[in-house]
């Protein structure tokens, strides 16, 4: 059944049968038309942001904690290039999402129009696929592309540029059932014989090593990695966008690998012979220098994405499909051909792993009369009985919060891996709080990051998020200053922040509750009374340790073995030459 | 060790999905020769040829990343099996004298070169074969005595029966 209706009508009744909740935004002339439908719908609920940035972040927090794809609507011009860095961040982590952005009408198009950019060619680099409509009769036709193409194969953040003209034109409305593209059309199952020949080389290991990503969380196959990796025995590693997808509380979990990995896990890469690789992409984070890379392993590799596959490491077994598909397949195979046998022959190698996990790597000094940033996340942990939402921006807060928050659960883990956007951890985390209001979610960040989107807190009084903010105050950008301290001679160039603001009066000031917590003694209680407030937001502002840094590390053009460890004892802070 | 090979590309015959194309050598530096395109029988596709350089590493990454370009319906890399290639060429080229006209004009038969332009001072040639085939030409006539010239990037297509179909 059809009926005619304007392009505005259409984009709303298209999002409410594509069953979106959420619709993160913020109005502007080019969208009036379809604001003015929003407000007489109640099918989605729409999240006014405070910034555009922040509805991306938000979309995409809503996204990676749900599975489902977040959906942002902006108008032209610097509604559109606001959302730039969001969808960039989208894209490096492969997130679905549809950002639709409002056009100048098509007869200005190229006139250097009144908030015209050239939205499909600015995000064209940093999108899957971008839609310009050009007529209201292919309006509800695109959104369902959009939405198909962002949520399917290897997922990813599709832009729709949808020109004002469009949004008032009328046309007949049928939202199509299903997609058809003859140019698109992702490969689920992995090749049998290739299946066949990864389980003939994994019952061969002496020293296996599961080393999975990103891609096992965005595909909902935790389970079968569990299954996978319990039925063999072997180690799991998980980069840092594939944390949760194993257990992390589990004995085979040996941590993060890669630049801030732990030592047991980067030294069983190193040394292993079967490497086998789920939903990962091999990234220079992880590998460090590409021609010191597991030296001696034969490499399986199962990924959606076949560009991914032999991008940056030669592979022996390429599997091409979805993680879940071929982690089905190969758990049958693995089955009907006695994986036992290969579980007792790893025990020397989990011998060896033992060995290196006994050097305690993520050991730090737990007698400090400073706080220690360490120690508020494992504060933090417990706090939440280590089962809540934690979203992070970027920097040396980012690394401690995966070295000590095991997660044991997929999607609990929000963070900026790929492109690394300093200011993402709190609006994630309001698209998170969003879509699970019921759940604790706490943002871990730091000063430097936490002002770059600072203006959401706004929106969180708006919509009542009680996220709780933990704001590791070390008053540098810290991974900014470690790199400056081993690399450049300790000249702390622009890293340090004069003039903080006070963040209590911050806080106040948007109407949440800030707190200052300046004793390592303070931080347990803080974290009582701050989640005692469920309904309010809290932001938590820890005064760290100043001179501390993430270990161990894996300095750039170093291989995975060549690990810095920490100094037994911190150094006094006057030789470290700090403010 | 760098390769050179040729890329034949059915693609959607839509806007932007040229820029698409090209976007994705400049962003992943790789390399493009010529880029040549057109719509096909069916006008929803475009066929795209494009020559590019790499080791088959690149090479192998330059298929794959295209592949994944949703407006990419299918491609072939042509140097897997025997092709076909060729190039047009026009060139206008300066000859006032007798002789010089003269001479020309002999290069152009020994070439099958077409006169499509004349003048008192020029001649303006059409000239299809490989690319050598026309860097042999440009070389015959003399560098300096060419005005202008444009060529239309490389075509190709399998040999035999096979055909890439979208």
């Amino acid at each position: 059944m059809t009926e005619r209706l304007r392009g505005a009508e259409i984009f709303v009744r298209a999002l409410a049968d594509e069953g979106v909740e959420f619709l993160f935004g913020y109005p502007g002339g080019s969208v009036l038309h379809i604001y003015d439908e929003i407000f007489k719908q109640d099918k989605f609920k729409h999240i006014l942001v405070r910034h555009e940035q922040g509805a991306t972040h938000a979309a995409d927090g809503y996204a990676r904690s749900t599975g489902k794809p977040g959906v942002v609507l902006v108008t032209s011009g610097p509604g559109a290039t606001n959302c730039v860095t969001g969808i960039a961040t989208a894209y490096m982590d492969s997130i679905p999402m549809v950002v639709f952005t409002g056009q100048v009408s098509t007869a200005l198009i190229g006139n250097d129009a009144f908030q015209e950019v050239d939205c499909i060619g600015i995000t064209r680099p940093c999108v899957k696929h971008n839609f310009l409509v050009e007529r209201v009769e292919d309006l509800a036709a695109t959104i369902k592309k959009a939405f198909f193409v962002a949520t399917t194969g290897r997922p990813g953040p599709v832009v729709v540029d949808i020109p004002k003209d469009v949004t008032a034109n009328v046309a007949e409305y049928s939202y199509p059932a299903t997609v058809e593209m003859r140019s698109y059309k992702p490969n689920l199952k992995g090749h049998p014989g290739q299946i066949k020949r990864a389980a003939q080389l994994l019952a061969t290991a002496k020293k296996p090593m599961i080393y999975t990503g990103g891609g096992v969380v965005l595909d909902n196959a935790a389970a079968e990695l569990t299954q996978f990796a319990r039925l063999l025995g072997f180690p799991v590693t998980n980069t840092l966008m594939g944390l949760g997808a194993y257990p992390g509380t589990d004995p085979q979990f040996i941590g993060m690998l890669g630049m801030h990995g732990t030592y047991e896990a980067n030294m069983a890469m190193h040394h292993c012979d079967v490497l086998c690789a789920i939903g990962a992409r091999f990234d220079d984070r992880v590998t460090g220098d590409l021609a010191k890379f597991c030296p001696e392993a034969k490499i399986i590799h199962i990924d959606i994405d076949p560009a991914s596959i032999a991008k940056n490491v030669p592979v022996d077994v390429p599997i091409v499909g979805s993680v879940g598909h071929v982690l089905r397949d190969l758990i049958e195979v693995l089955q009907t051909s006695g994986v036992a046998a290969v579980k007792r022959e790893s025990d020397a190698w989990w011998q060896q792993i033992n060995e290196w996990r006994a050097l305690d790597c993520l050991r730090f000094d737990k007698t400090s009369d400073k706080i220690k940033p360490q120690g508020v996340i494992q504060q933090l942990y417990k706090a939440t009985d280590g089962d809540a939402y934690i979203t992070s921006d970027v920097g040396q807060h980012q690394m401690w919060a995966a070295q000590f928050y095991p997660f044991d659960k997929p999607r609990r883990w929000i963070n900026s891996g790929g492109l690394g956007t300093m200011g993402f951890g709190m609006p994630a985390a309001m698209g998170v709080q969003l879509a699970f209001p019921d759940a604790t979610v706490a943002c871990v960040t730091g000063e430097a990051s936490f002002v770059m989107c600072v203006q959401e807190l706004s929106t969180c009084l708006q919509y009542g998020l009680p996220i709780k903010i933990v704001s590791l105050n070390n008053r540098y950008m810290g991974m900014v200053r470690q790199w400056q301290e081993f690399f450049y001679d300790r000249r702390y160039s622009h890293s340090y922040m004069e003039s903080l603001p006070d963040f209590v009066k911050l806080a106040e000031a948007f109407g949440h509750v800030g707190m200052r917590i300046e004793k390592p003694g303070d931080v347990e209680g803080a974290f009582k009374e701050a989640f005692a407030m469920k309904n309010r937001l809290v932001l938590m502002d820890f005064i760290t340790d100043q001179t501390e840094n993430v270990y161990p590390m894996i300095a750039a053009g170093k291989g995975q073995h060549e690990m810095h460890l920490a100094p037994e004892q911190a150094a006094a802070p006057a030789e470290r030459e700090l403010a | 060790m760098n390769e050179r090979h040729t890329i034949s590309i059915l693609l959607e015959n839509a806007a932007g999905a040229l820029s698409r194309v090209s976007g994705l050598f400049s962003a992943r530096a790789y390399n493009i020769e010529s880029l040549a395109v057109a719509p096909t029988e069916d006008p929803t596709v475009s066929r795209l040829t494009v020559v590019t350089s790499g080791s088959p590493q690149i090479i192998e990454q330059i298929t794959k990343q295209l592949n994944k370009l949703v407006d990419v319906i299918k491609l072939v890399d042509l140097n897997e099996g025997p092709h076909i290639s060729r190039e047009l060429m026009l060139v206008k080229v300066r000859a006032a004298s007798p002789d010089h006209r003269a001479e020309v004009k002999r290069l152009a038969d020994i070439f099958k070169a077409e006169v499509v332009d004349i003048t008192d001072i020029s001649f303006t040639l059409e000239l299809t074969g490989s690319p050598q085939r026309l860097d042999d030409f440009v070389e015959a006539v003399g560098v300096r005595h060419v005005m202008e010239m444009a060529r239309s990037g490389v075509l190709g297509l399998l040999k035999g029966s096979k055909a890439l179909k979208a």
